[in-house]
């Protein structure tokens, strides 16, 4: 399996790695030389000794199949995705920029609603959205925010700018992949690291407990955090586990809580101890069984009472996936020149609402063309991918377009740039995306990079781990001056 | 810390230690019964009383030769108690404290149980049997060894030593019980006279002190030949060997000493520990060990007990644990 970049086409998409067969990008020429210049058993030993680490390390997901749930090995490709800092540098503040204005958002639908009174986004798409909580109206939570954590998720189309494609407030994962990711690549490549300057990523567990540890509502040295999982058996429990522990703070499950006179405490082996901030891993719907699903077992009774008297921070906040909604996702750029009264330096992908007539009309003629998301699904589930469906999935899908038209959307398909995979014979092509993930609390942090996930099948653009998509290592490079 | 957390680092530490045991129990037992005369009543079977896992057992095989009692107890998965059942319980109450217990240590624990199921049926037969099991043991001792060594000495560390404490009491108990009980009468109904048995008692008695490490150390111990009443006396109450039950329950008692609330789980260990240390073993040798096993094995079941209601019991456990 030796590498040979000549017979290496990425053809009319963008490459990550390689601009033209035979070529590497000025930043990734180090990578690439080294990698062709490596026998076929090395590949392979370090391809082994990558796949090795990854059983040994435990690093697992779960995916949920009719057989039951059935916990895999992380699926890791070797190759390394280098971007330089430079590009870096403008895309993460175009996160940062993204994320404020989202967070101005949500306080306002659940405060004043300027924005809706302003006409700039429609208040019934507020009304319909099945995201939006009602309970929460009023809630003033520290500094204003409410999503706290967001992984939002960049592709690379043709021309090599970065476009959002969604951004996810609600529970996002794979932040403890992205810094598995590296540790992996440090066993399999150490070499490689002496060669390039690439900004650390580390920070993020600390970036995370001390943004946790600001929301606290009351004024301690050591507030109590905690990372509320739904349990063993949730396809993310590696990740609840990692940063617990990366956190030194204590992983529960909706059992070891309770409330007493509106405040959240744990059962120890002490006696009962209060919480300040929970880090919840559980979607709204089962936070709470006196106020949301009333049988829900993995939430607690009474955790909505408490925060909202405000004697627990929850993050995210309860509500905060009424901005994460492919829908309300089309007025973003319109929220941060409302709100902050900046150009957005990220762009959309371009959008087309069912909601409207216009729009929908285009869409159900269009249909061949376009990819049709529905406004609340994550993980890739209940989308149709225009160009690649059968007419029969088309039809059906016209069907439910018109049967509830707020809930879906539609763009066209994006070319997603390609990365070199390590395959049975050499280096492949396959599409990739990346997740950053973003942090707000009295202030913002960016990772540096995110979590790079691949289609690992050949051609498809499905990256999501839950349907068989993989990952690699994401290195931000800082360019040496020439 | 969580008491659901308590809990299944607890289990870890017990299964740990289990799985160590067995597996020194099932080599020094395939050494032992090479030297035995053939007309000796005492087999195979041995091993399952031990275990106590006699009904599961009978349930699932018919004959109590080697390959079945070696298959059932190191990699039988549908027996709890087998050195496999007992590395994947462990890993599974390792996997869900990761949080807690450092991460060299779940990986060990994870590479021991990927070892020990990719390699376990390999040592039903005779050959290899005995290296892998030495390579369980060692492996068991690297993860004791990396819990000392890199994990601070808190409530966490505290459970599993509480644990490893108990589960070796225990298991101390067991064996001595077979070797008294079940392996010396046995070997007298083989119809031989006491003449012949003589050599074969001291043989088993040694068998005995090597299952428990404590062949070395007990002739360090005790300057005379290896009798029967010395042993038990060694096993039971000598103070110095990790393994004897005297030194497990002091063990135990300090680790209890720093939890909270520890009032009835220090007044049951107070209680077990007068049963081992004024029990006249030689005596009993003689006439009565069963009965007072068997107490003492209660007294044993019962600081279980009092740890569970003490500082498990506020959470209902997710995963059905087995004593």
């Amino acid at each position: 399996m030796r590498i040979d970049w000549k017979t290496y086409n990425p053809g009319a998409f963008y490459d990550e790695l390689i601009s033209s067969p035979g070529h590497a990008r000025k930043s990734g020429r180090i990578l690439a030389r080294y990698l062709s210049s490596l026998k076929s058993e090395d590949l392979q030993e370090r391809k082994t000794a990558a796949e090795l680490a990854i059983k040994a390390m435990g690093i697992s997901f779960t995916v949920y199949s009719e057989a039951g749930n059935i916990d895999r090995e992380w699926p890791f490709d070797i190759i390394p995705r280098i971007i330089t800092e430079t590009q870096w540098r403008s895309t993460g503040k175009g996160l940062e920029q993204r994320l404020r204005a989202l967070n101005c958002f949500i306080h306002d639908v659940y405060n004043d609603q300027k924005i809706l009174n302003d006409k700039v986004v429609p208040k019934e798409l507020i009304e319909k959205s099945v995201n939006f909580r009602k309970e929460c109206i009023g809630m003033k939570p520290r500094f204003d925010v409410w999503a706290h954590i967001c992984g939002t998720d960049l592709i690379r189309d043709t021309d090599g700018r970065f476009y959002v494609l969604e951004d996810n407030l609600r529970v996002p994962s794979g932040v403890s992949y992205m810094l598995e990711n590296r540790k992996v690549t440090k066993r399999v490549f150490p070499e490689l690291f002496e060669n390039y300057d690439i900004l650390p990523i580390t920070e993020y567990t600390t970036q995370l407990f001390d943004m946790l540890a600001a929301i606290s509502p009351r004024p301690l040295d050591y507030p109590e955090v905690v990372v509320l999982t739904p349990g063993i058996y949730n396809s993310a429990y590696f990740e609840h586990s990692f940063l617990a522990q990366r956190m030194g703070a204590e992983l529960v499950e909706g059992g070891d809580l309770v409330v007493e006179d509106d405040c959240v405490y744990m059962r120890t082996i002490n006696g009962l101890s209060r919480v300040d901030v929970i880090y919840r891993r559980i979607d709204d719907m089962f936070l709470d069984p006196e106020v949301f699903h009333p049988d829900s077992v993995l939430g607690v009774p009474g955790l909505m009472r408490a925060w909202l008297k405000g004697n627990v921070a929850l993050a995210n906040a309860p509500g905060a996936g009424v901005a994460d909604d492919k829908v309300i996702y089309t007025y973003v750029p319109a929220m941060i020149k409302y709100y902050l009264g900046e150009e957005p330096i990220l762009e959309n992908v371009p959008s087309y609402l069912c909601v409207d007539e216009k729009q929908c009309k285009y869409v159900l003629e269009n249909l061949d063309k376009l990819v049709v998301k529905p406004a609340n699904e994550s993980g890739g589930y209940g989308m149709l991918m225009g160009p690649m469906a059968s007419k029969k999935e088309r039809e059906e899908f016209a069907r439910r377009i018109k049967a509830d038209p707020r809930n879906y959307m539609a763009q066209p398909l994006i070319s997603l740039s390609t990365a070199p995979v390590l395959g049975e014979r050499g280096a492949e092509p396959r599409h990739i995306d990346l997740r950053p993930f973003i942090l707000q609390g009295r202030d913002v942090y960016v990772t540096p990079g995110g979590l790079t996930r691949v289609a690992m099948v050949k051609g498809s653009y499905v990256v999501n781990s839950s349907q068989g998509g993989g990952s690699k290592d994401t290195w931000i490079v800082i360019e040496e001056e020439s | 810390m969580l008491s659901r957390v308590a809990e299944r680092i607890y289990w870890l530490g017990r299964y740990l230690e289990r799985a160590e045991n067995t597996a020194r129990l099932l080599n020094v037992y395939s050494t032992l019964l090479l030297d035995l005369p053939r007309g000796a009543k005492i087999g195979w079977h041995t091993l399952v009383e031990i275990t106590g896992s006699r009904p599961g057992f009978d349930e699932k095989y018919q004959d109590t030769d080697e390959r079945s009692v070696i298959r059932f107890l190191l990699s039988d998965t549908s027996n709890y108690c087998s050195i496999l059942s007992s590395l994947a319980l462990a890993r599974e109450n390792a996997r869900t404290t990761r949080e807690i217990i450092p991460s060299e240590a779940w990986e060990q624990i994870n590479n021991l149980y990927l070892f020990a199921k990719e390699n376990a049926s390999k040592g039903v037969a005779r050959g290899p049997r005995h290296q892998l099991l030495n390579q369980i043991i060692a492996h068991c001792q690297q993860i004791a060894g990396l819990f000392a060594g890199t994990m601070s000495h808190n409530s966490g560390y505290n459970f599993i030593r509480i644990a490893r404490s108990l589960e070796r009491a225990d298991m101390t108990t067991r064996i001595v019980d077979v070797g008294s009980v079940t392996l010396l009468p046995g070997l007298r109904q083989g119809g031989k006279s006491s003449e012949q048995i003589e050599p074969f008692e001291n043989m088993i008695w040694m068998a005995v002190l090597n299952s428990l490490s404590a062949y070395q150390m007990y002739r360090q111990h005790v300057l005379d030949r290896v009798n029967g009443g010395d042993v038990v006396t060694f096993l039971m109450q000598d103070r110095q060997f990790p393994r004897s039950v005297v030194h497990s329950l002091a063990k135990l008692e300090s680790c209890l000493q720093s939890l909270p609330n520890n009032g009835a789980a220090l007044a049951e260990v107070s209680s077990t520990q007068a049963l081992a240390i004024d029990a006249d073993i030689p005596l009993l040798v003689q006439n009565g060990l069963l009965e007072y096993i068997d107490e003492l094995q209660i007294h044993i079941a019962g600081i279980h007990a009092r740890i569970t209601d003490t500082w498990f019991l506020p959470v209902v456990s997710g995963q059905q644990q087995s004593a």
